[in-house]
């Protein structure tokens, strides 16, 4: 399902018209990126958690030409199911 | 901290304009469509955020680490979170 799917759904399900539902998506993740950004930790309850985690530098080495190169210390989101979630699946 | 789900409400009432009430039946309609999605087995992708996707997992042996007790892990379906690019590129930005 795409976002445009996505944005259809809700404004069946919630009586808003699409344009509606899609500013409102939109805001959604506009302001779930900012918290990710911010304060590295978003909780949806019911849902589940996104957690920016910090990754190391470290090296690596190009398969292709057996050449040591160095990665660069970097943060990735994570997400973790919430309890609901995961039992309803 | 249970408060983003009312941060993301408060600002769909600033920035959309919708009533709070609304607000609050769009959030929890949103979440509720992904889940019954990805309960259906299908994938979901929000371009600019990332993607869920639905992935299944064989039965397996496992332990419990603290006992080590030996259990059998069913077979079960997982949730996988791949961030989108965008996104990753702008958390890495300011860092």
């Amino acid at each position: 399902m795409t976002k445009a799917e996505l944005v259809a759904e809700i404004a069946k399900k919630s009586k808003l018209s699409k344009a509606d539902a899609e500013r409102a998506i939109n805001s959604f993740v506009d302001v779930a990126k900012k918290t990710l950004k911010k304060e590295a930790r978003l909780a949806l309850a019911g849902f589940g958690t996104f957690v920016v985690s910090k990754r190391k530098a470290r090296k690596g080495r190009n398969p292709r030409t057996g050449e040591t190169i160095k990665i660069k210390a970097s943060k990735v989101v994570r997400f973790k199911a919430g309890k609901a979630l995961k039992e309803k699946l | 901290m249970a408060l983003t789900k009312e941060a993301i409400i408060n600002s769909i009432y600033n920035q959309v304009g919708l009533s709070k009430s609304q607000s609050r039946i769009v959030v929890e309609k949103l979440l509720e469509i992904i889940k019954e999605t990805l309960k259906s087995g299908e994938n979901i992708l929000i371009s600019g955020f990332g993607k869920f996707e639905v992935k299944e997992k064989s039965a397996r042996r496992g332990r419990n680490p603290q006992t080590t007790e030996d259990l059998q892990l069913r077979a079960r379906r997982v949730v996988v979170f791949k961030t989108s690019g965008v996104l990753r590129n702008s958390i890495n930005k300011q860092s």
